[in-house]
């Protein structure tokens, strides 16, 4: 007599046709997200673009520094790249902080949730039909976070140059203080938060390791990261909207619509 | 003593419907006390998996209201009970039976991953590490393997193509847990790329969100697991340097699994 075998039932997932069930407000925080970073990439680019007002002495608009063509205005930063009057000075330096934000790892989660929406929130499903994530181009250039932290440090001592050199009055004398001078001030240590709490910074400092107990120093230099990097996505929102209202205070003083406060 | 409406998921095999209950609830109780009211007044073939009633064993994952959670560790008085409460089985799994999922897609990941690997001429008893050596790890360890992680990842949740090319954060986890261990020799950073699928991830960390032991799987593990794979593959400078200098084998991944 011939038996059968018997075949094991073929497994399926569960028939729901609902995206998500889900009954919380889930579209919430990725639509402030979403907002808040539109709002910023059209300010930031309307003030790169205009090309006036970013410099009135002794402060300039981080968007604007270090800047470094002929054709900046009198008296801002270091100028010696050929340049044409018609494009803004900013292009050419924009690029590194634009790109060490966008290979931010916490950027990259807010804007794969809020503007690809994959996915939107946990367990609601994508609206992608194929989904590949950071393995083939484009998005395997995340990967060069790490040289935009090194270059993004180097902008940090400029900034933080353009902040010291705000205690100068107009005409150069040291001694001087206004509200721009605080505002340059917080935002260089914003920024300076932002770098060091980014996790290329925790893995090259001391991540990296297997043995922490064989290098203290670095051990050590990696628990103070990691206490800043638990931080980070808090301090990467306040630092791009200091660095959009850095901008616009400087802006607006160097239109003559408001006068800077001075301290002393 | 009040009652609830429930809508739990009935089927085999992936065929089936949400059936809506109304059972009695009493105060302190969580989900899974209903479910097992339900098993005993109503329904006494509502298949439900579970073991410890302590969110210790990671058996009873199921998701409430759409969102993965331990039914033992979801306390009624946390959920809106005007409304009906969805209890479903995990989404990513096949399913065998009303709430009770197929996860051996799980074990099959796990057993792919080269384990801990000493250095053979370091003989037992021999090796000295300190406590911050292994901290690291030590997070990772507290994982109960409920596959929630797992479960709500949107790389194999919605895409189901992708379970082939992709571990899942529980197992890319356990590589980092590996990596980070301090008398492991292996290099499994090549294999995490090229065999577990790390670059599918895109770190918008949901694994993290649902991990019933709060561990910090994208910050701690993942990202972490990134940089070291970005100096294995796709650092220039590092690349020059391997050119010049010699540089360990990479360990391949665990064949016949
Ligand atoms: S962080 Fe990565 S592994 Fe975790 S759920 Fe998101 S995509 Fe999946
Ligand atoms: S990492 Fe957390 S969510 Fe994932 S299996 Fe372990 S305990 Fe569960
Ligand atoms: S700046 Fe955000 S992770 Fe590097
Ligand atoms: S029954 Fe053990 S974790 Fe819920």
């Amino acid at each position: 007599m011939t038996q059968t075998p018997l075949e094991p039932p073929r497994l399926e997932r569960a028939e729901i046709g609902a995206r998500t069930l889900r009954t919380d407000n889930w579209r919430r925080q990725p639509m402030i997200n979403g907002a808040i970073l539109l709002v910023f990439v059209v300010y930031a680019t309307w003030a790169i673009l205009v090309n006036e007002n970013y410099f009135v002495e002794p402060y300039i608009s981080p968007f604007y520094s270090p800047c470094l063509v002929t054709t900046c205005a009198e008296g801002a930063g270091w100028q010696f790249v050929p340049w044409v009057a018609w494009l803004t000075p900013s292009i050419l330096i924009i690029g590194v902080p634009m790109g060490f934000r966008m290979t931010c790892y916490y950027y990259r989660k807010a804007y794969y949730r809020s503007i690809w929406q994959s996915p939107t929130a946990c367990g609601v499903k994508e609206p992608h039909k194929k989904y590949t994530g950071e393995t083939r181009f484009p998005l395997i250039i995340q990967n060069v976070h790490r040289y935009f932290f090194w270059v993004a440090t180097l902008f940090n001592i400029i900034l933080t140059w353009d902040a010291i050199i705000a205690f100068r009055d107009h005409e150069g004398n040291w001694g001087h203080m206004g509200l721009g001078t605080l505002v340059l001030l917080i935002n260089a240590v914003l920024l300076w938060a932002y770098s060091l709490s980014c996790h290329a910074c925790r893995h090259t400092f001391g991540g990296r390791l297997k043995h922490f107990s064989k290098a203290p120093v670095r051990y050590w230099m990696w628990t103070q990261i990691t206490r800043l990097n638990a931080k980070h996505m808090e301090i990467a929102w306040v630092s791009l909207v200091w660095v959009g209202l850095t901008d616009l205070y400087i802006r607006l003083v160097a239109s003559g619509t408001i006068t800077d406060i001075r301290f002393f | 003593m009040s009652k609830a409406k429930f809508r739990v998921w009935r089927g085999d095999a992936g065929e089936g419907e949400l059936v809506d209950y109304t059972v009695e609830v009493n105060e302190g109780e969580v989900v899974l006390d209903v479910l097992h009211r339900l098993q005993a007044t109503q329904t006494p073939d509502l298949a439900v998996r579970w073991n410890c009633k302590a969110g210790k064993c990671g058996s009873c994952s199921m998701e409430i209201n759409g969102r993965p959670r331990l039914a033992c560790m979801t306390r009624m008085s946390t959920l809106d009970q005007s409304e009906p409460i969805a209890v479903t089985p995990l989404r990513t799994f096949p399913v065998i039976r009303d709430l009770v999922c197929d996860v051996s897609y799980n074990y099959v990941k796990a057993r792919q991953i080269p384990s801990f690997t000493p250095d053979p001429s370091v003989k037992p008893g021999e090796f000295r590490m300190q406590q911050e050596d292994v901290q690291r790890s030590q997070e990772f360890r507290r994982c109960i393997e409920c596959y929630l992680c797992q479960n709500v990842c949107h790389v194999i949740r919605d895409h189901e193509e992708n379970k082939e090319a992709f571990s899942g954060p529980r197992f890319l986890m356990r590589v980092a847990e590996l990596e980070m261990h301090p008398a492991d020799t292996a290099d499994r950073r090549l294999a995490a790329q090229e065999d577990y699928g790390l670059g599918y991830c895109n770190i918008t960390k949901c694994c993290t969100e649902v991990c019933p032991e709060h561990i910090k799987i994208t910050d701690n593990a993942l990202i972490p697991m990134k940089e070291r794979v970005a100096t294995r593959k796709y650092d220039p400078l590092v690349w020059l340097g391997s050119k010049i200098g010699r540089r360990p084998a990479d360990t391949p991944k665990v064949p016949n699994t």
